[in-house]
């Protein structure tokens, strides 16, 4: 009798945690504190873009090195949009998806796509490029020599090209390199001037080419237009510049300085793939999975008691405190729950009741053995688990498997969801259901509990 | 017993459906989804009364996209399939459909707008492949090394070779199923459908499982002289009850969410009901007594 009173008790609390646990996934819905579900883009609206990163033009050694700032710049850039709770991120295709880096932006809420596509794509471009003035003059005077229409005079290309060489020669030096910038005034004139700091790389590069090319003017490109060209005085160690010049005024100033450091794509990416789901269609989606679970529970415990009897309702009870169990799990990880994620959620309801399902036909075939109703509990149980075992162990690995591989949102939370859900349901169908069943189990066989703990149609 | 005794016949009845849905998938084919193709999907609803596909077609006409489909959806919607669209030709598209056929500006909303570029597309399509290659090798050792112990009077790895059989049968079926649903309703392959055959893989060799798990402690507990066949037969039948009903609470999942649940997954969950009913068959009235077929065999080379 003691035992009994032990899984009495346990019984209770297991109760009561689970009705706890009910509460604290409903009020924390209502009150939309820190803790309500995280819902994927399809069900809350929102858009997905995918893009493709080019590093062919990296070392192998800077790729990741590369992505990582590559996603640094973009969430910047993301942040500055204000969405809440974007996501952004590098994905390696490995072997599998035939090499290459993906970066995946999902902006909740936002869709209008071409806003989210201009503000993530705009590149501005920093470029220090070396001054070849005879060519420069050679093309200036070409360029003069235009008639009053802007038509070229005597032949000129409609391009000017210089035989002695490129007017501005690529020094390497780019905003690829580039630590941080800011705004700062000329101590004399209190003209505004951005300042640049080059990270490691880049200072050593800016020494050298400054010690090499005193006399010399580097010109400075700002998204392919030159800013100022400076003479180079002296070597300049250290890797600081000073970019002044025309008349700047210190908007532009702030603005060349926003975008410097919000800016330059340490990798360039194109658009691959672009999701847009409509918040009603959203909304609707949500709805119609909520629905669709509540009904899936009703009916699966119905199934249950009318089958299994008394088990079949302590399986239903045991079900509702897997729900439980899932739902904070969803909220603690936290889990972004997608369409496909909540179909798996609910597939994963029915299947959590199979191990149930394994155990009380065990049990009854050792009923029918002859054993009371305690013994057969026990049996039951430890006969069934090795079908369980083996069953939920094909279940994850595949649920593994779709997890690494997939590539899509949809299909992870779906692999996620499924796996949670095998292991959850291995803990909740056999102890929690096991203690329920021994917390009630009567000592003796009588006409009543007979009825009880059999199942089936026939009796 | 009557499983193994005619089993024959059951045979034949997975052998119609496998030939059916292969037939169907080499007749129609697959509909492939943008998401393996590559390619742009636009789904829009109008505000009023929609206009008719003929308007829709001109409308989309007098952009230069090139081919297209457009397809009723809802009551006021349209889908229309594109090859892969930039932004701006996606605008383009979108500044055509809002207007009518007497190119007054109607309503519409933009509900869903998908677009995969070819890259992406590929890339998904290997990916797909190599997961179910993955699940099924994955199945198959696990499988072996599972039943390592049972090797009378079949051996552990043609339990495998088994499940591999009843596997392949659960993925056809469903296959050919969307190979018909394509043709007539639209259906497409696409990454949500690859995920709909690992689930039924997965699925389907649970199943199998049970029942063989159940075939192994019967060999275990073998009385002398019990024929293998028998053993097989009694494993079934003690298996049965649990079998149909898990796959009913399942079953009614899936129901629920077809009538119910989300538009999103409606074809994911036909190709689920249709795979799942298929590997509830399969391990009943194929796996099984596929052993017993195994073992015929074996005895007979042996002679």
């Amino acid at each position: 009798m003691r035992r009994m009173t032990k899984h009495r008790s346990i019984a209770v609390i297991l109760l009561a945690l689970s009705i706890l646990g009910g509460y604290f996934i409903y009020s924390s819905e209502v009150k939309k504190g820190n803790y309500t579900f995280k819902l994927g883009l399809d069900l809350s609206g929102g858009t997905h873009l995918v893009y493709k990163a080019d590093t062919s033009g990296l070392a192998a050694g800077d790729v990741q090195a590369s992505m990582s700032s590559l996603r640094d710049v973009i969430e910047r850039r993301v942040n500055l949009f204000g969405v809440s709770e974007p996501v952004v991120q590098v994905e390696e295709s490995g072997v599998v998806g035939g090499g290459g880096h993906k970066l995946i932006v999902e902006l909740p809420g936002i869709t209008d796509v071409n806003k989210a596509i201009a503000l993530i794509g705009k590149t501005p471009v920093l470029e220090f490029k070396l001054v070849n003035e005879s060519a420069l003059a050679d093309i200036q005077t070409q360029v003069q020599a235009l008639d009053a229409n802007g038509k070229p005079i005597g032949g000129i290309q409609q391009s000017p090209v210089s035989s002695k060489g490129e007017p501005f020669a690529d020094t390497g030096l780019t905003g690829r390199l580039l630590e941080r910038a800011e705004l700062e005034f000329d101590q004399r004139t209190g003209e505004p001037q951005v300042s640049v700091q080059f990270n490691r790389e880049g200072s050593e590069l800016f020494a050298k080419i400054t010690k090499e090319n005193v006399g010399k003017r580097i010109a400075i490109f700002l998204d392919g237009t030159i800013i100022s060209s400076p003479v180079v005085r002296e070597e300049i160690a250290g890797g600081k510049a000073q970019i002044s010049g025309g008349n700047m005024t210190s908007k532009e100033a702030q603005s060349i300085v926003r975008d410097l450091n919000y800016g330059a794509l340490p990798v360039p990416i194109t658009l691959e793939g672009t999701q847009k789901i409509g918040a009603s269609l959203g909304a609707s989606a949500l709805q119609a999975s909520v629905q669709s679970g509540i009904w899936a529970f009703v009916f699966i415990s119905l199934f249950l008691i009318l089958w299994y009897r008394l088990p079949g309702l302590l399986a239903s009870v045991s079900l509702a405190v897997y729900v439980v169990v899932m739902l904070l799990l969803f909220k603690a990880i936290p889990v972004v729950l997608t369409s496909a994620g909540l179909a798996g959620f609910i597939l994963s309801v029915g299947m959590a009741v199979d191990a149930n399902i394994l155990i009380f036909e065990r049990m009854k075939e050792e009923f029918k053995r002859g054993r009371d109703i305690h013994s057969g509990i026990f049996e039951g149980f430890s006969r069934a688990w090795f079908s369980i075992r083996d069953g939920n162990l094909s279940s994850l690995i595949t649920a593994a498997i779709l997890f690494w591989l997939s590539s899509t949102p949809l299909v992870k939370g779906f692999a996620l969801i499924l796996g949670i859900g095998v292991l959850v349901s291995m803990f909740t169908a056999i102890t929690v259901s096991r203690t329920f069943l021994l917390a009630i189990a009567p000592k003796s066989h009588g006409k009543v509990s007979t009825f009880l703990f059999n199942n089936g149609f026939k009796n | 017993m009557f499983v193994v005794l005619y089993r024959k016949w059951f045979y034949a009845v997975s052998a119609l459906l496998v030939i059916a849905s292969v037939a169907a998938m080499a007749v129609w084919g697959l509909r492939y989804g943008i998401d393996f193709t590559g390619g742009s999907l636009i789904e829009l609803e109008y505000a009023n009364a929609r206009p008719t596909v003929e308007v829709v077609q001109k409308q989309i006409g007098t952009t230069d996209i090139g081919a297209f489909s457009a397809r009723e959806s809802g009551d006021k919607g349209f889908i229309i399939r594109t090859k892969h669209l930039t932004q701006e030709q996606h605008d383009v598209v979108i500044a055509a459909l809002a207007k009518d056929a007497d190119g007054k500006v109607v309503g519409v909303e933009e509900k869903r707008f998908d677009s995969v570029g070819p890259l992406l597309g590929q890339e998904a399509a290997r990916k797909a492949w190599v997961s179910i290659a993955l699940v099924l090798l994955a199945i198959v050792a696990f499988i072996t090394y599972a039943f390592r112990q049972v090797s009378e009077p079949v051996s552990s790895w043609k339990y495998g070779i088994i499940a591999i059989i009843a596997l392949a049968h659960d993925v056809i079926i469903p296959a050919g199923a969307f190979a018909y649903l394509g043709q007539y309703y639209g259906y497409e392959v696409d990454t949500l459908f690859i995920t709909a055959l690992l689930v039924i893989l997965g699925f389907s060799i649970h199943d199998t499982i049970v029942v063989f798990d159940r075939v192994r402690e019967n060999l275990k507990h073998r009385s002398s002289g019990e024929q293998f066949e028998h053993i097989v037969g009694k494993s079934i039948g003690q298996t049965f009850v649990r079998s149909i009903n898990t796959s009913m609470t399942v079953l009614i999942s899936l129901i629920i969410l077809y009538f119910v649940g989300s538009e999103a997954t409606k074809h994911f969950v036909v190709a689920l009901l249709v795979g799942i009913t298929a590997g509830t068959y399969s391990s009943i009235f194929l796996g099984s007594p596929l052993l017993v077929t195994f073992e015929k065999m074996q005895e007979k080379k042996g002679r």
